[in-house]
């Protein structure tokens, strides 16, 4: 913990002599400094090992270096990725970083070369997009092996990125205020205050800058100030919302993780402008980490005087409590939060009366996503004309995309609005992971749709794969931005499945108020379901078409209106899959157990008895030198064999499609050929 | 009524008057317009769960479907009854309601009474609606907060705290009285008061004249505290009466 100031900030010079001892400890002159990803990403690939062992290791050894801990890159496939930074200046970022490799990362890094096996690529300049400051090196203090690396930022997952709200997620340590204001952090909120800007101007700025709220509605976030300072009532409240329950994003997450005092300075700025003086994040419980962190990042502002009473010396005060949500989907909506956020049960009520007038306790209540308040002291700092020309017209700046499925890079990618889905799956996802053809994309989670992206980079044909992605694109073709998540599927993945998968996730995660979503989304579930196991009927495609309508029309809340949208996308892009499921029986991704079956090749079997031995249902007969059968009756469908199988020799196959298990063994002849 | 609480607003076309802050059934239902309604009670806060009171109303250049209890009126305000649109989602969100609760008799026959008589959906099993009407009023009027929600979504579920007789249940009744499909039921045996949707049992209280059983002593408590005559709190119907007869016969009615 780096405390020890007990004196509260209140001018720009004191600020900036915060600022040169962060500078400090990012770039030290005399030793290295050794950051280990440790956001939830880097943990759960063995971060906390790599750190402990590079700790002990310098300790030891006696090695001039810092090591310390930092929050995710947006690379997380890489994870733990380890970054050195030299005092000549060089960053130097190692991925999928084993405890053994940190030794010699951190060896060799001494002897100023650089481990190639490892190696993702070098940083040697920095715009700090706060300030529009940078950082600069000179080549020639590097060595030969250095000179080499290659730079990070031409690295293709990288390429296309700007980041913003993701500016300080990875190089600097979340637990650190210092270097959160050695990169601009906190002046931007000081000038406001202490220049005396009208909470007016503020405001204007954030409209002028055409900001949409990044939680999924894309609600214009200044004019949503606007109507919160103008709404009568005291006390006001911002709120930031940190429940971010969407399968598969998990953005709010990685920023509260590496860089938390960005969200508590655009509550500074928000509060400011609205009027506010009470603010709540209200963040999933199960996010431990990012609490800790933001809770440790809070009790550092306090200290610094940046929350609290007379902020930065002036008369104003606001400081932010924490709330934690009990793990209910349903509560990232705005009202079904504030109700939580009061103790009751976690239901959202009707918007006819907006939460910015009639929120928390009936007073006006700001709330916006984590990201939405990351991005407000960059435009502040930089100016809405600056922010605008990044993006669309009508969707300004960038967003943060978790890029997840069948590609070959995933993880955090913020990119300028309106990139188009073959530059995000192509250019940073690198294509596609399993050498088959794409079939879709799913944004918004279950609030979101399937969008076609047929065959392999070729568009027409009902492909959308040249559709920029920003709000109002995205609604077109029947999905939505949501949070951010991106899920590439290929053609292994059963799109009635995937209607079916996010639907049932949402007769679960509905709060069950109201008879529409609860009651229709359960039949709209039920017939999926039966759809997927065969015993799907013509009329129900006319009935889920009908239960779409009621829900979306008649709902409560954002959660019921949007929830028929994986069902209504994919049976209008996909039509033919549920067709195939209902009259033939036959799920052409071979993903629907009761519409696919296992069977072995006669000739290619080599009756090596390995699926006898694994099939955990005994399922499959044979024996020594036996052609190996599997009992259609006995058989789960469980694709064991289909995995240990290794001379192709298990068909999974359902009407006119089949797929063979990989023939990567040839030690063994099939049976046939050996026998006879 | 003061011109600046006044809204004067359009339903199919005909000017209706009303207070600010007035929610759009309420003044539906005074005007005389009949609109389906299950979740609602005028002496409870609109809680639009049920989906039934649609309407549709003029939203920025054209008119959008929305439920009318927790609609606040507003000056300028169109509204359109009985729209094709909301006849059809009407009759789906009848349906579910049949599935859900197919042993309801009154919600059937309230539906009857809208045309809609069957359900093209999965029947289930029950009689609640989860309108939450007898929450609402167990907290807000009877001020006892002894029924609950427990779950959510698809196992959501109306039930006491813990699922046990809650110790702050009077045994009223008011719940039963309120609601629309007859889920839940109070049967008295004897002097034994059984609730048995709500897990609670109570001993009933005799008549002071007759010994008949009249009401749980926790109501009694309740209604010494309410604006109710309290000499014949105690007393059962049947001796209310001869009282009453009694008064007028030996006083005389004036």
């Amino acid at each position: 913990m780096q405390r020890g100031w007990s004196m509260k900030v209140t001018t720009i010079e004191e600020l900036n002599k915060i600022k040169e001892r962060g500078f400090l400890n990012l770039y030290p002159q005399e030793k290295m400094r050794i950051s280990i990803g440790t956001a939830t990403c880097g943990k759960i690939s063995g971060g906390d090992d790599v750190f402990n062992a590079a700790r002990m290791y310098v300790e030891n050894s006696g090695i001039k270096a810092d090591v310390i801990e930092t929050g995710c890159i947006g690379f997380c496939q890489e994870e733990p990725i380890v970054s050195v930074t030299k005092p000549n200046g060089v960053i130097i970022f190692y991925s999928k970083v084993t405890p053994e490799d940190a030794l010699k990362i951190i060896s060799l890094s001494i002897e100023g070369k650089v481990f190639k096996e490892k190696l993702l690529g070098k940083i040697t300049e920095e715009d700090f997009i706060i300030a529009g400051e940078s950082r600069r090196t000179e080549e020639n203090k590097f060595s030969q092996d250095e000179k080499e690396a290659p730079l990070l930022s031409q690295h293709p997952f990288y390429k296309k990125q700007i980041k913003i709200v993701l500016r300080n997620c990875g190089f600097i340590n979340p637990d650190s205020i210092e270097e959160y204001i050695a990169r601009g952090g906190y002046f931007t909120a000081m000038k406001v205050i202490l220049e005396g800007w009208e909470p007016e101007r503020v405001i204007q700025e954030i409209i002028n800058s055409g900001l949409r709220g990044r939680g999924g509605g894309g609600f214009p976030t200044g004019k949503k100030w606007k109507s919160c300072r103008e709404a009568k009532g005291y006390p006001k409240y911002v709120i930031c919302n940190a429940d971010e329950g969407d399968p598969g994003a998990y953005m709010d997450r990685s920023v509260l993780e590496g860089d938390p005092h960005s969200v508590i300075e655009g509550m500074i700025i928000g509060a400011f402008a609205i009027g506010a003086n009470h603010g709540y994040i209200y963040v999933r419980h199960e996010y431990p980490l990012a609490v800790k962190r933001f809770a440790n990042a809070v009790a550092q502002a306090r200290e610094m005087g940046f929350l609290g009473k007379n902020i930065f010396g002036k008369n104003f005060d606001f400081d932010i409590k924490i709330a934690k949500g009990g793990g209910a989907f349903v509560c990232g909506e705005s009202t079904a939060l504030m109700a939580s956020l009061e103790g009751n049960v976690g239901e959202p009520r009707a918007k006819f009366i907006h939460t910015v007038e009639s929120g928390v306790w009936d007073k006006p209540s700001n709330l916006n996503n984590v990201e939405t308040w990351a991005n407000v002291p960059v435009i502040i700092d930089r100016g809405a004309d600056w922010f605008k020309k990044i993006g669309t017209k009508g969707s300004t700046g960038t967003k943060v995309f978790s890029l997840v499925g069948k590609v070959k890079r995933t993880g955090l990618v913020e990119v300028p609005m309106g990139i188009t889905l073959r530059e995000m799956i192509f250019d940073i996802g690198g294509g596609s992971s399993t050498n088959k053809k794409f079939k879709a994309i799913q944004t918004g989670g279950p609030s979101g749709g399937a969008i076609p992206v047929l065959e392999n980079g070729k568009s027409g044909n009902g492909s959308l794969i040249d559709l920029p992605v920003d709000f109002d694109r995205l609604t077109e073709v029947g999905s939505m931005m949501g949070s951010g998540g991106m899920i590439v599927m290929d053609e292994e993945t059963c799109m009635v499945d995937v209607a079916r998968y996010f639907t049932n996730f949402l007769v679960d995660e509905s709060c069950g108020k109201c008879t529409t979503c609860r009651e229709g989304l359960r039949h709209a579930a039920g017939k999926l379901n039966a759809i997927c196991e065969g015993k799907g009927k013509k009329e129900h495609i006319e009935i889920l078409k009908d239960l779409a309508e009621v829900i979306a029309e008649a709902s409560l809340c954002a959660l019921g209106g949007t929830a028929p949208n994986p069902l209504l996308s994919t049976l209008k892009y996909f039509p033919e899959e549920y067709d195939e499921h209902i009259n033939e029986k036959v799920c052409r991704a071979l993903v629907c157990k009761a519409l696919i079956t296992y069977s072995i090749d006669e000739n290619k079997c080599t009756a090596c008895r390995i699926c006898e031995k694994e099939c955990p249902s005994g399922a499959i007969s044979g024996g020594k030198n036996v052609i190996h059968k599997i009992d259609p009756q006995k058989c789960i469908k469980c694709n064991v064999c289909f995995d240990v199988c290794k001379y192709g020799a298990v068909i999974v196959s359902s009407g006119k499609y089949s797929r063979r298990c990989e023939h990567t063994k040839t030690n063994l002849k099939p049976i046939k050929e050996r026998v006879s | 009524m003061q011109d600046k609480d006044k809204i004067i607003f359009t339903v199919n076309g005909t000017e209706i008057e009303c207070k600010k802050g007035e929610m759009l059934l309420t003044v539906l239902l005074r005007e005389g317009f009949d609109i389906p309604h299950l979740c609602y009670h005028e002496s409870v806060t609109p809680y639009a769960s049920c989906r039934l009171c649609l309407v549709e109303v003029n939203r920025g250049n054209g008119f959008r479907i929305a439920t009318s209890c927790n609609h606040p009126v507003f000056e300028g305000m169109e509204v359109k009854l009985n729209t094709e649109g909301v006849a059809e989602e009407r009759k789906n969100v009848f349906e579910v309601l049949i599935a859900q609760a197919p042993e309801s008799e009154k919600l059937r026959l309230y539906a009857a009474k809208w045309g809609v008589r069957e359900t093209t959906y999965r029947i289930q099993e029950g009689d609640c609606i989860l309108c939450g009407l007898c929450e609402r009023v167990c907290r807000e009027v009877i001020g006892a907060s002894a029924i609950t929600f427990a779950g959510r979504g698809a196992n959501k579920e109306l039930t006491t705290p813990y699922k046990v007789q809650s110790s702050s249940c009077i045994g009223c009744g008011a719940c039963a009285y309120v609601c629309p499909t007859d889920s839940i039921k109070v049967f008295d045996k004897g002097f034994i008061r059984e609730i048995p949707k709500l897990h609670a049992k109570f001993e009933l209280v005799p008549c002071r004249i007759c010994g008949k059983p009249v009401t749980t002593k926790e109501h009694l408590e309740f209604l010494k505290k309410t604006k109710i005559e309290k000499a014949t709190l105690e007393t059962c119907d049947e001796c209310k009466k001869k009282e009453y007869a009694f008064l007028v016969a030996s006083q005389g009615h004036m």
